[in-house]
């Protein structure tokens, strides 16, 4: 099982090193829409100051939601994805490393961007470092969710707004305490107990979802 | 043959079929019935309450409506997770069913409480945690029937919209507690309807005959969808043809 985690992890890695401007565009996405805010809303810096964890965690949900949409797309067409689930191993260990691969390749360069996105927004020091630490905490549950939803919505017509208006709904717990773990730090209350509970939605979310993913897998390619 | 043995008949679409027809008709009997009763109550005998007046008077719908949306999702999943452990037809069918009826009520829910919200908060919507967490049972609801409407293998797709279902129940009490926490965290004081003044008996009583009229609407219109969910699938089988043969004779 841990070879296959491994190697599935490996594999995607791999492909993302390769192809490295499919990797960025996520990134891409979320600083652009993070930038169309204050066009929109005005230049006002107090106003700027209040909605930026919103925006940012808006976005990048909306960005992971993208991303993720391809994750299976192209293992489901080859068909190396029905060769996985063949294996003599559970395909639980699939969806897990499908998931964490996309949160090294997808995940993490959000939250590398974050703080500079953040000073886009004038947030002070302990709010952008409130914003890294949620973002740490909240993207890989993302990546899982979303990686049920990819499962779920394989292979159908129109599955890319399908699988958004499907795991939006379930994402709003880590919304609500990502961004407001900033919000609390920007009142001057402790954020701890919005870093427990985000904490405790990724351990569910661990948990769980992979189970759910896999069981999706099997439906989508019986 | 005990009397389990014969409830477990009606899972076979053709006794389901034949007994559901003859529901039907009663249902929508029982549905005018406490209708009219409850809204009698509702409207007619209820007193006017003391701060909001008349206007609280759509609490008969209301919170039926709401009772309805909640209660309907749970069976929904429920159906749905026995048609895909016990490969049960009629379950997931069933499930299929009630998804669209289930969305309707949480959308009368949410409409009915922005006209009651109007005139007591002087708002169409506050983001007050129950309506949010209404809203986003709506989404829930439109996400599942979107996704069982977008496979077009059945199996597959009773399949992957109980997943769904049982994922979303699963994450209903998370997305509550999330939601009343957020309200709470962002308004301080807001408004509470959970301090409700005392009821009336007879606004209780107006409030039960419309439940009980909205259960016999959600099972007629249920078994009629249901029933011509059964038809469509099964229309190679033998039953349906001889039932087509049937009613052209008649």
């Amino acid at each position: 099982m841990r070879a296959l985690f491994l190697a599935v992890l490996l594999r995607d890695l791999r492909l993302a090193a390769r192809r490295r401007i499919d990797a960025l565009l996520p990134l891409v996405f979320f600083v652009v829409a993070v930038s169309l805010f204050p066009l929109g809303v005005g230049p006002e810096p107090q106003t700027l100051r209040h909605i930026a964890p919103g925006i940012v965690w808006v976005c990048a949900l909306l960005a992971t939601m993208l991303s993720v949409q391809h994750l299976y797309a192209g293992d489901q067409a080859d068909g190396s994805l029905e060769q996985l689930l063949l294996a003599p191993h559970p395909a639980v260990a699939v969806a897990t490393a499908k998931s964490v691969a996309h949160w090294l390749v997808n995940g993490w360069p959000l939250i590398v961007a974050s703080p500079l996105v953040g000073l886009l927004f004038d947030l002070s020091e302990p709010a952008l470092r409130s914003l890294v630490i949620g973002l740490v905490l909240g993207t890989p549950v993302l990546s899982l969710l979303g990686g049920l939803g990819a499962a779920l919505t394989l292979g159908l017509r129109s599955g890319g707004m399908l699988l958004i208006l499907i795991v939006l709904p379930l994402a709003m717990p880590v919304l609500i305490f990502g961004a407001g773990a900033v919000g609390a730090v920007e009142s001057g209350q402790s954020a701890a107990g919005h870093y427990s509970l985000l904490g405790a939605l990724l351990i569910a979310t661990a948990l769980g979802a992979p189970i759910a993913t896999a069981a999706a897998l099997r439906i989508s390619t019986e | 043959m005990t009397a389990g043995m014969r409830l477990f008949n009606f899972a076979a679409p053709s006794r389901f079929h034949a007994l559901t027809g003859w529901l039907i008709p009663w249902l929508w009997v029982l549905t005018a019935g406490f209708a009219v009763a409850g809204l009698y109550m509702g409207f007619l005998v209820a007193p006017v309450d003391a701060t909001q007046g008349n206007a609280y008077r759509i609490i008969f719908i209301h919170v039926p409506a709401a009772w309805m949306s909640m209660i309907l999702y749970l069976a929904m999943a429920f159906w749905a997770a026995i048609g895909w452990a016990f490969r049960a037809r009629m379950a997931s069918m069933l499930a299929r069913a009630i998804a669209p009826t289930g969305a309707m009520f949480t959308f009368v829910a949410l409409w009915t409480g922005a006209l009651w919200g109007k005139p007591s908060w002087g708002a169409w919507w506050v983001w007050d945690a129950r309506l949010t967490s209404e809203l986003i049972l709506l989404f829930l609801y439109l996400g599942y029937i979107a996704l069982v409407e977008a496979i077009d293998d059945p199996r597959r797709a009773d399949q992957a919209g109980a997943l769904l279902a049982v994922v979303g129940a699963v994450n209903i009490p998370v997305i509550y507690f999330s939601v009343r926490w957020w309200n709470t965290l962002h308004q301080g004081a807001s408004i509470s309807m959970t301090a409700a003044p005392k009821m009336a008996s007879t606004m209780l009583m107006a409030m039960l005959l419309m439940t009980i009229s909205f259960w016999a609407y959600a099972f007629a219109v249920v078994f009629m969808r249901v029933r011509a969910i059964v038809i469509e699938r099964e229309r190679h089988t033998a039953w349906v043809s001889e039932l087509v043969r049937q009613r052209k004779d008649d």
